[in-house]
Protein backbone atom coordinates (compact mmCIF):
# COMPACT_ATOMS: atom_id res chain seq x y z
CA UNK A 1 0.00 0.00 0.00
CA UNK A 2 2.51 2.47 0.54
CA UNK A 3 4.83 2.24 -2.33
CA UNK A 4 1.04 2.61 -4.41
CA UNK A 5 1.14 6.10 -2.24
CA UNK A 6 4.57 6.96 -2.75
CA UNK A 7 4.17 6.28 -6.41
CA UNK A 8 1.09 8.02 -6.82
CA UNK A 9 2.45 11.62 -4.92
CA UNK A 10 5.32 11.04 -6.93
CA UNK A 11 3.14 11.33 -10.41
CA UNK A 12 1.33 14.46 -8.98
CA UNK A 13 4.83 15.91 -8.16
CA UNK A 14 6.05 15.75 -11.45
CA UNK A 15 2.86 16.37 -13.42
CA UNK A 16 2.92 19.68 -11.42
CA UNK A 17 6.20 20.41 -12.18
CA UNK A 18 5.31 20.36 -15.68
CA UNK A 19 2.33 22.46 -14.59
CA UNK A 20 4.66 25.02 -13.11
CA UNK A 21 7.14 24.96 -16.00
CA UNK A 22 3.90 25.61 -18.86
CA UNK A 23 1.45 27.87 -16.57
CA UNK A 24 1.29 31.41 -18.25
CA UNK A 25 0.61 33.51 -14.89
CA UNK A 26 4.16 33.06 -12.88
CA UNK A 27 1.55 33.61 -9.60
CA UNK A 28 0.29 29.67 -10.79
CA UNK A 29 3.54 28.69 -11.07
CA UNK A 30 4.84 29.56 -7.68
CA UNK A 31 2.10 28.24 -5.90
CA UNK A 32 2.48 24.67 -8.13
CA UNK A 33 6.30 24.80 -7.41
CA UNK A 34 4.98 24.96 -3.22
CA UNK A 35 2.57 22.28 -4.19
CA UNK A 36 5.57 20.14 -4.98
CA UNK A 37 7.11 20.94 -1.96
CA UNK A 38 4.47 20.35 0.05
CA UNK A 39 3.83 16.78 -1.78
CA UNK A 40 8.03 15.78 -1.00
CA UNK A 41 7.49 16.78 2.44
CA UNK A 42 4.55 13.59 2.84
CA UNK A 43 6.61 11.12 0.89
CA UNK A 44 9.81 12.24 3.56
CA UNK A 45 6.94 11.83 6.95
CA UNK A 46 6.02 8.33 4.72
CA UNK A 47 9.41 7.40 4.48
CA UNK A 48 9.97 8.13 8.49
CA UNK A 49 12.07 11.15 8.42
CA UNK A 50 9.95 13.82 10.32
CA UNK A 51 12.77 15.93 10.57
CA UNK A 52 13.54 16.63 7.00
CA UNK A 53 9.46 16.45 6.43
CA UNK A 54 9.46 19.11 8.73
CA UNK A 55 12.39 21.22 7.16
CA UNK A 56 10.77 20.89 3.47
CA UNK A 57 7.15 21.60 4.90
CA UNK A 58 8.25 24.71 6.44
CA UNK A 59 11.06 25.95 4.32
CA UNK A 60 10.01 24.52 0.83
CA UNK A 61 6.10 24.85 0.74
CA UNK A 62 5.93 27.75 3.28
CA UNK A 63 9.20 30.54 3.35
CA UNK A 64 9.97 30.07 -0.20
CA UNK A 65 6.84 30.46 -1.89
CA UNK A 66 6.48 33.94 -0.10
CA UNK A 67 9.81 34.89 -0.65
CA UNK A 68 8.97 34.22 -4.69
CA UNK A 69 5.52 36.20 -4.32
CA UNK A 70 7.43 39.25 -2.33
CA UNK A 71 9.74 39.13 -5.39
CA UNK A 72 7.54 38.62 -7.90
CA UNK A 73 5.43 41.73 -6.42
CA UNK A 74 8.50 43.93 -6.71
CA UNK A 75 9.18 42.62 -10.27
CA UNK A 76 5.84 43.68 -11.61
CA UNK A 77 6.60 46.71 -10.18
CA UNK A 78 9.84 47.27 -11.59
CA UNK A 79 8.14 47.03 -15.05
CA UNK A 80 5.17 49.45 -14.25
CA UNK A 81 7.21 51.92 -13.56
CA UNK A 82 8.90 52.03 -17.08
CA UNK B 1 16.44 23.34 -32.75
CA UNK B 2 19.45 23.58 -31.25
CA UNK B 3 17.79 24.55 -27.42
CA UNK B 4 15.87 21.12 -28.15
CA UNK B 5 18.99 19.22 -28.99
CA UNK B 6 20.81 20.47 -26.11
CA UNK B 7 18.09 19.53 -23.33
CA UNK B 8 17.91 15.50 -24.58
CA UNK B 9 21.69 15.73 -24.39
CA UNK B 10 22.03 17.14 -21.08
CA UNK B 11 19.04 14.33 -20.40
CA UNK B 12 20.75 11.26 -21.67
CA UNK B 13 23.82 12.58 -19.95
CA UNK B 14 21.80 12.71 -16.53
CA UNK B 15 20.98 9.16 -17.57
CA UNK B 16 23.90 7.84 -17.93
CA UNK B 17 25.10 9.31 -14.90
CA UNK B 18 22.47 7.94 -12.87
CA UNK B 19 21.57 4.79 -14.21
CA UNK B 20 24.37 3.05 -13.15
CA UNK B 21 23.54 4.13 -9.65
CA UNK B 22 20.09 3.13 -9.59
CA UNK B 23 20.84 -0.28 -11.08
CA UNK B 24 23.35 -0.63 -8.29
CA UNK B 25 21.28 -0.12 -6.01
CA UNK B 26 20.72 -2.52 -3.56
CA UNK B 27 18.95 -1.76 0.09
CA UNK B 28 20.06 -2.49 2.76
CA UNK B 29 18.93 -4.44 6.50
CA UNK B 30 21.26 -2.79 8.72
CA UNK B 31 23.00 0.31 9.29
CA UNK B 32 26.86 0.77 7.88
CA UNK B 33 29.66 1.17 10.18
CA UNK B 34 29.53 4.82 10.90
CA UNK B 35 25.80 5.33 11.11
CA UNK B 36 25.85 2.54 13.63
CA UNK B 37 28.67 3.85 16.00
CA UNK B 38 26.42 7.40 15.24
CA UNK B 39 23.28 5.63 16.89
CA UNK B 40 24.96 4.44 19.94
CA UNK B 41 27.14 7.12 20.50
CA UNK B 42 23.82 9.41 20.87
CA UNK B 43 22.01 7.42 22.79
CA UNK B 44 24.40 5.95 25.27
CA UNK B 45 27.60 8.86 25.49
CA UNK B 46 25.28 12.06 24.54
CA UNK B 47 21.68 11.32 25.97
CA UNK B 48 20.30 12.18 22.83
CA UNK B 49 16.80 10.26 21.74
CA UNK B 50 16.41 12.10 18.56
CA UNK B 51 19.88 11.05 16.56
CA UNK B 52 19.13 13.53 13.64
CA UNK B 53 20.02 16.30 16.08
CA UNK B 54 22.76 14.59 17.85
CA UNK B 55 24.43 14.39 14.18
CA UNK B 56 23.41 17.73 13.10
CA UNK B 57 24.56 19.50 16.25
CA UNK B 58 27.53 17.34 17.68
CA UNK B 59 29.50 14.96 15.00
CA UNK B 60 28.45 17.28 12.19
CA UNK B 61 28.19 20.41 14.26
CA UNK B 62 31.15 22.22 12.16
CA UNK B 63 29.04 22.00 9.18
CA UNK B 64 25.95 23.39 10.86
CA UNK B 65 28.23 26.31 12.13
CA UNK B 66 28.55 26.41 7.93
CA UNK B 67 25.03 26.75 7.22
CA UNK B 68 24.76 29.02 9.72
CA UNK B 69 27.37 31.54 8.48
CA UNK B 70 26.11 30.80 4.40
CA UNK B 71 22.51 31.71 5.74
CA UNK B 72 23.84 35.05 7.67
CA UNK B 73 25.64 35.79 4.46
CA UNK B 74 21.87 35.34 2.74
CA UNK B 75 20.91 37.60 4.71
CA UNK B 76 23.32 39.99 4.56
CA UNK B 77 23.31 40.03 0.27
CA UNK B 78 19.44 40.70 0.63
CA UNK B 79 19.28 43.17 2.83
CA UNK B 80 22.21 44.85 0.59
CA UNK B 81 20.68 44.52 -2.58
CA UNK B 82 17.22 45.73 -1.90
CA UNK B 83 17.67 48.25 0.87
CA UNK B 84 17.53 52.11 0.39
CA UNK B 85 14.84 51.72 -2.05
CA UNK B 86 11.62 53.68 -0.13
CA UNK B 87 8.83 53.83 -1.24
CA UNK B 88 5.83 55.72 -0.42
CA UNK B 89 2.26 53.34 -1.32
CA UNK B 90 -1.04 53.54 0.11
CA UNK B 91 -1.60 51.41 2.78
CA UNK B 92 -4.57 49.91 3.25
CA UNK B 93 -5.08 48.76 6.82
CA UNK B 94 -6.20 44.86 7.35
CA UNK B 95 -10.26 44.54 8.44
CA UNK B 96 -10.56 44.43 12.49
CA UNK B 97 -11.50 40.87 12.21
CA UNK B 98 -7.91 39.35 10.38
CA UNK B 99 -5.68 41.87 13.17
CA UNK B 100 -7.45 40.41 15.81
CA UNK B 101 -7.22 37.13 14.82
CA UNK B 102 -3.74 36.86 13.44
CA UNK B 103 -2.82 38.65 16.84
CA UNK B 104 -4.37 35.28 18.46
CA UNK B 105 -2.19 33.32 16.13
CA UNK B 106 0.89 34.35 16.17
CA UNK B 107 1.22 33.80 20.12
CA UNK B 108 0.43 30.64 19.56
CA UNK B 109 2.45 29.91 16.16
CA UNK B 110 5.66 31.44 18.54
CA UNK B 111 5.06 28.84 21.15
CA UNK B 112 4.96 26.09 18.53
CA UNK B 113 8.24 27.73 17.11
CA UNK B 114 9.76 27.84 20.32
CA UNK B 115 8.39 24.52 21.67
CA UNK B 116 10.30 22.80 18.75
CA UNK B 117 13.98 24.53 18.83
CA UNK B 118 13.87 23.93 22.66
CA UNK B 119 12.74 20.71 21.97
CA UNK B 120 15.12 19.96 19.27
CA UNK B 121 17.14 16.97 20.93
CA UNK B 122 13.87 14.78 21.86
CA UNK B 123 10.98 15.24 19.29
CA UNK B 124 11.46 15.53 15.70
CA UNK B 125 12.61 19.20 14.74
CA UNK B 126 15.14 21.65 16.21
CA UNK B 127 16.49 25.64 15.46
CA UNK B 128 16.07 25.26 11.55
CA UNK B 129 12.40 24.19 11.70
CA UNK B 130 11.84 26.30 15.24
CA UNK B 131 13.24 29.41 13.46
CA UNK B 132 11.21 29.12 10.21
CA UNK B 133 7.57 28.61 12.22
CA UNK B 134 9.02 31.91 14.19
CA UNK B 135 9.43 33.50 10.76
CA UNK B 136 6.70 32.32 9.60
CA UNK B 137 4.83 34.08 12.78
CA UNK B 138 6.30 37.40 12.27
CA UNK B 139 5.33 36.97 8.73
CA UNK B 140 1.23 36.84 9.40
CA UNK B 141 2.60 39.94 11.68
CA UNK B 142 4.10 41.64 9.09
CA UNK B 143 1.12 40.87 6.37
CA UNK B 144 -1.88 41.57 8.64
CA UNK B 145 -0.37 45.01 10.69
CA UNK B 146 0.22 47.59 8.04
CA UNK B 147 1.48 49.89 10.25
CA UNK B 148 3.45 47.51 12.02
CA UNK B 149 7.49 48.72 12.02
CA UNK B 150 9.75 45.67 12.31
CA UNK B 151 13.24 46.97 13.87
CA UNK B 152 15.97 46.30 12.15
CA UNK B 153 18.82 46.85 14.45
CA UNK B 154 17.23 44.09 17.13
CA UNK B 155 16.95 42.00 15.12
CA UNK B 156 20.60 41.95 13.92
CA UNK B 157 21.28 42.45 17.61
CA UNK B 158 19.34 39.53 18.61
CA UNK B 159 21.08 37.56 15.22
CA UNK B 160 24.61 38.52 15.83
CA UNK B 161 24.42 37.51 19.67
CA UNK B 162 22.99 34.17 19.29
CA UNK B 163 25.87 33.77 16.58
CA UNK B 164 28.17 34.82 19.17
CA UNK B 165 27.35 32.87 21.87
CA UNK B 166 27.10 29.58 19.59
CA UNK B 167 30.73 29.85 18.79
CA UNK B 168 31.37 30.55 22.63
CA UNK B 169 29.76 27.44 23.67
CA UNK B 170 32.15 26.07 20.62
CA UNK B 171 35.42 27.27 21.93
CA UNK B 172 34.38 26.89 25.38
CA UNK B 173 34.24 23.12 23.86
CA UNK B 174 38.14 23.65 23.06
CA UNK B 175 39.01 24.63 26.63
CA UNK B 176 36.83 22.58 28.86
CA UNK B 177 36.86 19.22 26.87
CA UNK B 178 38.02 17.83 24.24
CA UNK B 179 36.84 20.07 21.40
CA UNK B 180 35.40 22.25 19.38
CA UNK B 181 31.55 22.40 19.57
CA UNK B 182 31.33 19.52 22.31
CA UNK B 183 28.50 19.69 24.28
CA UNK B 184 29.52 17.94 27.40
CA UNK B 185 30.72 21.46 28.56
CA UNK B 186 27.16 21.23 30.59
CA UNK B 187 26.23 18.15 32.91
CA UNK B 188 24.75 15.57 30.61
CA UNK B 189 21.33 15.03 32.57
CA UNK B 190 19.22 12.47 32.79
CA UNK B 191 18.44 10.73 29.18
CA UNK B 192 14.53 12.00 28.15
CA UNK B 193 14.48 15.10 30.10
CA UNK B 194 14.40 18.78 28.38
CA UNK B 195 17.72 19.76 30.18
CA UNK B 196 19.89 17.21 28.93
CA UNK B 197 22.25 16.17 26.92
CA UNK B 198 24.74 18.91 27.81
CA UNK B 199 24.92 21.88 25.19
CA UNK B 200 22.42 20.53 22.58
CA UNK B 201 19.30 22.19 23.71
CA UNK B 202 21.40 25.36 24.28
CA UNK B 203 23.26 24.93 21.06
CA UNK B 204 19.56 24.59 18.75
CA UNK B 205 18.11 27.25 20.96
CA UNK B 206 20.10 29.41 20.05
CA UNK B 207 20.43 28.51 16.23
CA UNK B 208 16.39 28.99 16.44
CA UNK B 209 16.47 32.48 17.33
CA UNK B 210 19.13 32.78 14.62
CA UNK B 211 17.35 31.25 11.91
CA UNK B 212 14.38 33.10 13.02
CA UNK B 213 15.71 36.60 13.56
CA UNK B 214 17.70 36.24 9.76
CA UNK B 215 14.67 35.03 7.96
CA UNK B 216 12.35 37.47 9.21
CA UNK B 217 14.74 40.22 8.31
CA UNK B 218 15.16 38.41 4.98
CA UNK B 219 10.97 38.93 4.69
CA UNK B 220 10.89 42.22 6.16
CA UNK B 221 13.17 43.92 3.28
CA UNK B 222 11.80 41.67 0.41
CA UNK B 223 8.63 43.01 1.63
CA UNK B 224 8.74 46.24 0.90
CA UNK B 225 8.80 47.92 4.01
CA UNK B 226 10.94 50.54 4.86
Amino acid sequence: MIPIIIIGLGIIMIAAAFAAIYFKSLLASIITAGVISLLASVIYLILGSPDVAMTEASIGSGLTTVIFLFALHRVRKGNSDD
Amino acid sequence: MIKNVAVLIAVIGLVAIFLPIISGFQERDELNELAAQYVEGSINELRVPNVVTSVIVTYRGLDTLGEVTVLFLATVGVGLILKGKKEDRIKISASELLETTSSVLVAMIMVLGIYIFTHGHLTPGGGFQGGVVIASGFLLLLLSNVSLKMNHSIMHFVESLSGVAYVAIGVAGIVLTVGFLNPEVLPLGKFGNLLSAGAVPVIYSLIGIKVGSELTSILVTMGGEK
